[in-house]
């Protein structure tokens, strides 16, 4: 990162930093896992389950929790989901299980699904024991691409039923955004690691970290060698502002910058801007601004084209910029990025509102003042590294059917290079669905 | 504002509700404490002849639900563990500065009549307004042919009561067992002995749960357990029962009753004041919340006699016992059915589960524009009142009493061999 004078590391001391990037949210207490595991209904057909992208048996492992069995209610989450400890952190739950539980409209205070599923995963990744084993061995060896949540849990399934897994990736950790993406203190204390570690206890799966597809390895390639491909490669493009200035120093990708906060222990190393303007409207955006301001930056702005409700950011997830100090400015497109070669001056946007149904940009502009920007308006699969193959990419995804098969036999795709939710849930559930995909067909085909 | 003063038996209090011979009571430190807070009475843990009994350590267990504590309490305590003089004495010393509360003594003695005669004097010269029999007592006690071995065979109870009635001037209220097949008995026997007033239930044998790692019964006391005696909320509702039998049976309905059995609130106050009672006691809410709890037991039984127009707890006594029937004498004609109130439904799915597998498939499941939806099919429901109990909204699902046409019995009944009308063929 090229540094500028206003832009330098190790802003904070070290104990406020680590206090910083430790567990935003602390987990619950025997005695509070108590009390709100009896609060569920057990509801039947529960619509929680229904929202859960991994289908847990939310009742099934509440109840069990309540009744102190602890191990089966582990289980009964792992089952389904075997990120079930990441994801009971990272999960957006109210516009998933908890948004739907039948509570809200009860009181307004859904079950706390979440907390209580990361209180039955941490007791089973705290025994050190993995509560699946692997069905007889059937000789089959499988490559997976991406070792992010679609790929291990795929890996994982597939384990379970007895193949053997070759998982290669490029990057030299494991856990894909779980280790490089996500906000530190949503996975807080190397927690992308020990789950990665974890999930590979099953045994039969074999990590090659380093290894590029289209680089060290092609498609083509496994697919001779192997009985089956997975591929969970996520996206590794960003979109652009395509606006005068964006490249100006000071002016970064947000995922870069996260990704530099990811990789750094201590965080002290990682340079952040005195004002930020962070400019988009999801997940990263808002990771990246709080993140920011977390570092010590002094102002902190997010700035995003349209309003609150269109944010793909939850409202929970806004309502946590604001309390970290970060301030929202909605309606705004971004127009140019003043600076020079020592680097970024400010940012212009143009204020906009609705006209019949459509956003209009016509209400004058104003300028924010700038030593860093953060860009964070999409990242984009990039299909590169499959260019040689006849996969068919489709609306910039992977196509796939709904078990996950690609349009090219034994190959198969999902997580975030396929199209719906990115979601670590939904990268873990299409993972799952294609091991099974995988095993049905091996089988079918009978060889 | 309603009068809640009482007189039973000859002894009156300001209020019905006394704290019951427990722990409560079992000290003038403790009395002191309570009636400061409102009680209008307290039976006195129950006295026996010294040398006093001992008492183990690890002395109660107790029923969780879902989180509700203490929905049941089981004790394996005996009588007082103090010597007599102390408690007589400070039994006087609280009369003196309490005159308009009552103090009722609780005994227990051998059942020898040298042994009630001997401390029957001691207790009147304390100023008691009165007695309580302790034949109820189902632990320990028992076992040295006291307490519920004496309330299990009624001529004892007969026996005893008449000893009371010759030694003493004080009301003697007899306490009775649940631990029998029939209350009828000792009830009856407490009258054939002269008793003024029964009191029910004192505590049911019960083993509260097993310790699974000490492989014993719950209290555990160095490794072992033995069975107790149960209280508490989970026993309402057969102290409810009994006392309602003493209460719509004409021999017995003429003994005075103090309630006792899982009273927690005015609600439950109420309840057994209706089913037959006059005076109620308490012990195990008293021992989950301490003394506080009369507050709103006073307070809202008399709101509640207000909002009724009743202006005497004689006015409320035995309300409910002409409608406390035998089975056989309950409409057959009557009916009610089950119904949703949509806004109010959560769609929980409870309802449909529990009528579906365990009841009349009397729900359905549907989806309305999307949503779940439930309601009930009028022609398949009994009107059981299950789902009704099972949702976990209030007031979402209503019983509707249909209109009724006559009054039918099973005595009256076709189907019934013992009817005089014939049964229709098929
Ligand atoms: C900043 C940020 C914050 C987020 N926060 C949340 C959140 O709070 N909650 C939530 O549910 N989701 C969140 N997400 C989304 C979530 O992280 C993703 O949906 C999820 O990780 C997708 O999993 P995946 O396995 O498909 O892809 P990834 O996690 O991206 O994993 C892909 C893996 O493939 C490897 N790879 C890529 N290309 C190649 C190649 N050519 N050869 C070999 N290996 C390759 C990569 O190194 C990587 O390890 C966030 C995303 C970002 C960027
Ligand atoms: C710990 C404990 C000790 C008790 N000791 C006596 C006693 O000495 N004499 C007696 O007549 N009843 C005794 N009882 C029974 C209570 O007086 C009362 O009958 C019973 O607890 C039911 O009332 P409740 O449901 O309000 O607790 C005791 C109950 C408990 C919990
Ligand atoms: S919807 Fe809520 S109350 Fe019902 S099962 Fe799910 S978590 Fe429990
Ligand atoms: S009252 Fe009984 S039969 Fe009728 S709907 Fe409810 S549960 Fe079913
Ligand atoms: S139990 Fe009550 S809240 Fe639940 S679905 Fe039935 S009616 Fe609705």
């Amino acid at each position: 990162m090229n540094q500028t004078p206003n832009i330098a590391a190790d802003r904070l001391p070290p104990d406020i930093l680590a206090r910083n990037f430790s567990d935003a949210h602390p987990p619950l207490t025997e005695g509070q896992a108590t009390i709100e595991s009896d609060r569920c209904f057990f509801c039947y057909d529960a619509p929680c389950v229904e929202a859960c992208p991994t289908g847990i048996d939310i009742p099934g492992f509440i109840k069990k929790i309540s009744t102190g069995n602890i191990t089966g209610s582990a289980r009964t989450i792992l089952e389904s989901n075997i990120f079930g400890g990441s994801c009971a952190r990272v999960c957006p739950t109210e516009i998933l299980c908890e948004g739907k539980c039948v509570r809200n409209s009860q009181e307004d205070r859904p079950i706390q699904i979440g907390t209580l599923q990361r209180h039955a995963t941490d007791w089973q990744m705290g025994t050190g024991e993995q509560p699946f084993s692997r069905a007889p061995l059937t000789g089959k060896r499988i490559a997976v691409v991406g070792a992010g949540p679609a790929g291990l849990a795929c890996a994982h399934r597939l384990a379970m039923q007895g193949h053997d897994v070759v998982v290669f990736d490029a990057r030299p950790k494991g856990g894909g955004l779980n280790e490089y993406g996500v906000a530190a203190y949503k996975l807080a204390d190397e927690f992308a690691q020990k789950e990665v570690a974890f999930v590979l206890s099953i045994g039969g799966i074999t990590v090659e970290n380093e290894m590029v597809l289209g680089r060290d390895i092609t498609l083509a390639s496994l697919r001779a060698q192997y009985d089956a491909v997975f591929l969970g490669i996520g996206h590794a493009g960003v979109r652009a502002l395509g606006i005068t200035g964006e490249y100006f120093p000071g002016v970064r990708n947000a995922v870069e910058f996260i990704e530099d906060l990811r990789v750094s222990p201590t965080k002290s190393d990682v340079p952040v801007g005195r004002r930020v303007v962070v400019i988009g409207g999801g997940n990263t955006a808002i990771d990246a601004a709080v993140q920011a301001k977390r570092l010590g930056a002094e102002e902190v702005t997010l700035v995003y084209r349209r309003a609150a409700e269109n944010m793909s950011a939850t409202t929970v997830e806004q309502e946590w910029a604001q309390t970290n100090d970060v301030t929202i400015r909605y309606w705004s497109a971004p127009v140019r990025i003043d600076g020079s070669e020592d680097g970024v001056a400010s940012v212009t946007f143009a204020r906009g509102l609705t006209k019949d149904g459509r956003p209009v940009y016509d209400q004058g502009e104003y300028t924010l003042e700038a030593d860093m920007v953060l860009k964070a308006v999409g990242q984009l699969f990039l299909p590169d590294p499959l260019a040689e193959d006849e996969i068919v990419i489709e609306g910039g995804r992977i196509r796939v059917d709904a078990e996950g098969r690609t349009t090219m036999t034994g190959v198969y795709a999902g997580g975030d290079c396929t199209a719906g939710e990115d979601l670590t849930v939904a990268a873990v559930r299409d993972g799952r669905n294609a091991a099974e995909a995988i095993t049905a067909d091996l089988m079918k085909a009978g060889n | 504002m309603a009068d809640l003063s009482i007189n039973i038996a000859g002894i009156r209090s300001p209020n019905p509700f006394w704290l019951a011979s427990a722990p409560p009571t079992d000290k003038e430190y403790n009395v002191r404490r309570a009636l400061e807070a409102g009680w209008g009475g307290v039976v006195w843990k129950t006295l026996g002849e010294d040398p006093p009994v001992v008492n183990v350590s690890s002395r109660y267990g107790a029923t969780r639900y879902n989180g509700q504590r203490m929905a049941g309490l089981n004790n394996i305590e005996l009588i007082t563990d103090r010597p007599l003089a102390v408690n007589l004495a400070e039994i006087k010393s609280v009369k003196k500065d309490y005159p308009d509360r009552a103090i009722i003594v609780s005994i227990m003695v051998p059942c020898v009549e040298e042994s009630w005669k001997r401390i029957l004097p001691l207790v009147e010269e304390t100023g008691a307004d009165g007695i309580e029999l302790n034949f109820g007592c189902p632990h320990g006690m028992s076992e040295r042919n006291m307490g519920s071995a004496v309330g299990q065979v009624p001529e004892y109870v007969e026996m005893v009561t008449r000893w009371c009635k010759q030694y003493t001037r004080m009301p003697v209220i007899v306490k009775l067992t649940p631990n029998i097949t029939n209350i009828l008995n000792p009830a009856r026997a407490a009258l054939r002995g002269g008793a003024d007033a029964v009191s029910l239930i004192n505590t049911i044998q019960s083993v509260v749960g097993v310790d699974l790692d000490a492989m014993a019964p719950m209290p555990v006391v160095d490794g072992r357990g033995t069975h107790g005696g149960y209280c508490g909320p989970a026993v309402k509702p057969i102290a409810l029962r009994m006392l309602g039998e003493i209460a719509r049976t004409p021999d017995t309905s003429v003994l005075p009753i103090s309630g006792i059995g899982g009273i927690s609130n005015w609600r439950d106050a109420a309840e057994f004041l209706v089913m037959g009672a006059t005076s109620l006691q308490v012990c195990t809410a008293a021992m989950h919340y301490g003394f506080r709890i009369v507050e709103d037991m006073i307070d809202g039984l008399s709101n509640w006699m207000d909002e009724k127009g009743f202006e005497t707890i004689a006015d409320v006594t035995g309300r409910a016992i002409p409608n406390f029937v035998n089975w056989n004498q309950l409409n057959l004609k009557f009916k009610t059915l089950a119904s949703i109130n949509q806004d109010a439904c959560i769609k929980c799915g409870l309802c449909y589960i529990a009528c579906e597998d365990t009841s009349h498939q009397a729900i359905s499941k549907t989806l309305l524009n999307g949503e779940r939806h439930y309601d009930v099919i009028d022609e398949e429901c009994v009107g059981c009142n299950l789902c009704a109990h099972v949702c976990p909204v209030d007031d979402c699902i209503t019983m509707v009493p249909q209109p009724v046409e006559g009054v039918e019995t099973w005595n009256e009944h076709p189907n019934n061999p013992m009817s005089k009308i014939p049964a229709k063929a098929g």
